[in-house]
């Protein structure tokens, strides 16, 4: 019996079940096949409006959430802040109020600050669609790669998941290991301590095991999540140089070698070619990386559907 | 004009008084304590204080009035206006203003504004160093003499421990009190709250227990090498609490203050995100929260101080980690107090008036208040520990409404406050 999620808003995985969760990747799969179609657009979602508010940089996502709503017939509009309302004087909730005062359907948005998507939630009519809120949680995200997940490997429940990387600052790690684990995977996350709190213990209740190296993470997994590693971090002293990240911490074949023959990699993108990723893990048949980007496209299309008043998996 | 405030219960813990007794009063001062069936002048006002608890006037060693400079978020005026509202008699203001009280005049501008508004006492506290940049000592002894009663750098506490040395010794030379906000801010810079499961989870910066704990070790290692006296503000951690409680045991001469929200909410109150939840120290977790409750008890804990920190609407309503610091505090701080730690049997009442008036005006050596000796100034706040109310920022006197104490309701409540022998609020 799966049921897809009846929230309008969708502000992170944590607070989502096992059930809503489900209910959105299977609306997804009923989405995938539009876009394989010769005239990838259905009129779900006309006469809607959907505006992507990006307070942050971003192509992939953008552009994901763009198509999605287009091929759904929705009217998209792309707002770029770049805290360029900020410097004229204007807060955040007056931004929002302005926005939710021209009667979108739904705002999917993005900023570097944890927790503004529910601040705005609080105060708008649109449902509020979350697409990365500084080191909180990217859902959409975390719904690819569970899609991308599923579709290799059948299911998600009893799979074991090596998470590697800057855990501390990545949405995307904290969304995945919500999803994860809610779906049974057991997850095991590892990097430089600096990135990776023991704290990270106790986030979720079971399931989840910090690791103290990045091997005893990577052996014997389904699936290594590879975190894309910011630059800035390394003139904040959570790591001596990119070389060392790269030699200690990045993903070789030799270090795959340790999951299991048939693991799949997966990488949120952009990749650093050489630093968290080599080059040839990359480009081999274990990485589903440009998978995750095309189911990002269905999910992204399942998400607005639901949000804006959608009910059922049937399309 | 004489007072008698008949029929009430008196506290004044400076004289073991705990028991029914009237108070005269006569030109904003105490002139005699009579038995409740003792004959008074027959030219006496009365207050009748039948079922309610008299007690001396409460202190807050810590707010934020915001005048001069930002007076958009406080004046001197509205800021005592809450005062009285909450039952405090006399509040010293901290010195961040604009510009920062580092000398004579700020402060005695300050003295005069609260004159003008007639309602609470203001004693202010100077900065430590000059701008509080942590590098020159400001002139200390010349705002001792207009009126200061402390010296802080507080939220920019002084990061260099040869500076902080310095400033103790020569406070010391004028006895004034040097009042540190804790904070090692190479741990806990960009941070927005505690740091722990909480942090992680929200995915927000910590600021760790650490933080505040290292610098309270060395500003104690500090004063026991000066002799001066430490006041440390706001204490939220364990780690804190333990070292002050290992240096009064020492002897040091330290004294230390929290807040209501500290000893009241724990950091699960940020999720969801409400910018009134963010303030400096942050909201901890419960195991910081269980020592303060613990120190309060058994006296390692001097006093309550409410870090009233008012800002402007405007610059709350911004994302969770640009939003500024602080929440306003003085009308809550009766009602948390006896809601979450009188009624839940933590403390008794004569340790409620020891916490909020008699150790305060004690640290920060207010002659003749904090007590209502024979002699001494006729402030007063007259309790009522029974009240059920539900307070509605709303309504609050302050100018600014970020408390995250909305509609909470409390029981027990400040009904009077008198300053100087003159009844300046009632509930």
């Amino acid at each position: 019996m799966d049921k897809p999620f009846r929230r309008r808003d969708l502000l992170g995985i944590r607070n989502l079940s096992a059930e809503e969760i489900v209910g959105i990747l299977n609306t997804a799969e009923n989405f995938r096949e539009i876009n394989q179609r010769e005239i990838k657009k259905v009129p779900t979602l006309r006469g809607k409006t959907v505006i992507n508010l990006f307070f942050e940089n971003s192509t992939r996502t953008r552009t994901s959430f763009e198509l999605a709503a287009k091929r759904l017939s929705a009217d998209a509009v792309n707002i770029s802040i770049s805290s360029s309302a900020i410097a004229k004087g204007e807060t955040l909730v007056d931004t929002a109020l302005n926005l939710d005062a021209m009667q979108p359907d739904c705002i999917v948005v993005r900023h570097s600050s944890a927790g503004v998507p529910h601040q705005l939630a609080k105060v708008s009519r649109a449902a509020i669609v979350n697409a990365g809120d500084g080191a909180n949680e990217h859902p959409t995200q975390a719904l690819l790669d569970a899609m991308t997940i599923r579709e290799r490997k059948g299911a998600i429940d009893g799979l074991e998941v090596a998470i590697v990387g800057d855990i501390l600052h990545s949405r995307v790690a904290r969304s995945n290991i919500h999803l994860l684990t809610k779906l049974g995977a057991t997850v095991r996350v590892a990097g430089p301590k600096t990135l990776v709190p023991n704290d990270f213990q106790s986030l979720v209740e079971k399931d989840l095991q910090v690791c103290p190296n990045i091997e005893e993470a990577i052996s014997g997994a389904d699936v290594v999540m590879i975190l894309r590693i910011q630059r800035e971090r390394q003139d904040s002293a959570y790591f001596p140089t990119l070389r060392e990240y790269a030699i200690h911490y990045g993903l070789t074949q030799e270090r795959l070698d340790l999951a299991k023959s048939d693991a799949i990699v997966l990488h949120p993108g952009p990749m650093n070619r050489g630093i968290e990723i080599a080059s040839d893990v990359a480009d081999s048949s274990r990485s589903l990386i440009l998978d995750q980007v095309k189911y990002g496209v269905a999910v992204r299309m399942a998400v607005l559907y639901l949000a804006t008043g959608g009910s059922s998996i049937n399309v | 004009m004489k007072l008698l405030i008949a029929n009430g219960h008196l506290i004044d813990p400076t004289e073991g008084q705990n028991s029914g007794k009237n108070l005269l009063i006569e030109n904003g001062k105490v002139v005699a304590w009579l038995g409740q069936n003792e004959s008074a002048p027959e030219d006496a006002e009365v207050f009748d204080a039948t079922g309610l608890i008299v007690a001396p006037g409460f202190v807050d060693l810590h707010v934020h009035l915001r005048e001069p400079g930002q007076e958009h978020k406080e004046t001197i005026a509205s800021g005592c206006a809450a005062a009285v509202a909450g039952g405090f008699t006399s509040v010293c203001p901290m010195p961040n203003t604009s510009p920062v009280n580092d000398n004579a005049a700020i402060t005695r501008y300050m003295i005069e504004q609260a004159e003008h508004a007639g309602l609470a006492n203001v004693f202010p506290v100077g900065a430590i160093t000059k701008n509080s940049d942590g590098t020159e000592l400001a002139e200390m002894g010349e705002m001792k003499a207009a009126g200061a009663v402390a010296v802080s750098d507080d939220g920019r506490p002084v990061p260099n421990a040869g500076m902080m040395r310095r400033a103790m010794e020569y406070a010391k030379d004028f006895d004034l009190p040097v009042v540190d906000h804790c904070e090692d801010k190479s741990l806990s810079s960009g941070g927005v709250m505690h740091e722990g499961k909480l942090s992680l989870l929200l995915g927000l910066k910590g600021m760790p227990a650490l933080a505040e704990e290292l610098d309270a070790m060395r500003d104690i290692i500090l004063a026991k090498e000066t002799r001066a006296h430490i006041h440390i503000a706001h204490i939220s951690t364990k780690g804190a609490i333990e070292s002050v409680r290992r240096a009064k045991n020492e002897g040091i001469n330290v004294t230390c203050e929290v807040t209501p929200h500290h000893f009241t909410l724990v950091d699960r109150a940020v999720e969801g995100y409400d910018t009134n939840t963010k303030m400096s120290p942050p909201l901890r977790s419960e195991e910081h929260r269980l020592a303060i409750l613990e120190a309060l008890k058994d006296g390692t804990i001097d006093a309550i101080a409410t870090d009233h920190a008012p800002h402007h609407a405007d610059e709350k309503a911004l994302e969770y980690d640009r939003a500024p610091m602080g929440i306003i505090g003085l009308e809550t701080a009766v009602g948390l107090a006896f809601s979450q730690l009188v009624h839940k049997g933590l403390i008794d009442l004569v340790r409620l008036v020891e916490l909020c008036s008699t150790n305060p005006a004690k640290i920060f050596n207010l002659k003749e208040r904090g007590t209502l000796r024979v002699g001494s100034h006729a402030d007063i706040t007259i309790l009522d520990p029974d009240l059920n109310w539900t307070y509605k920022v709303s309504d609050s006197k302050s100018k600014s409404k970020n408390s995250p104490f909305d509609a909470s309701q409390f029981t027990g409540a400040a009904a009077t406050t008198i300053v100087g022998g003159k009844i300046v609020y009632c509930r």
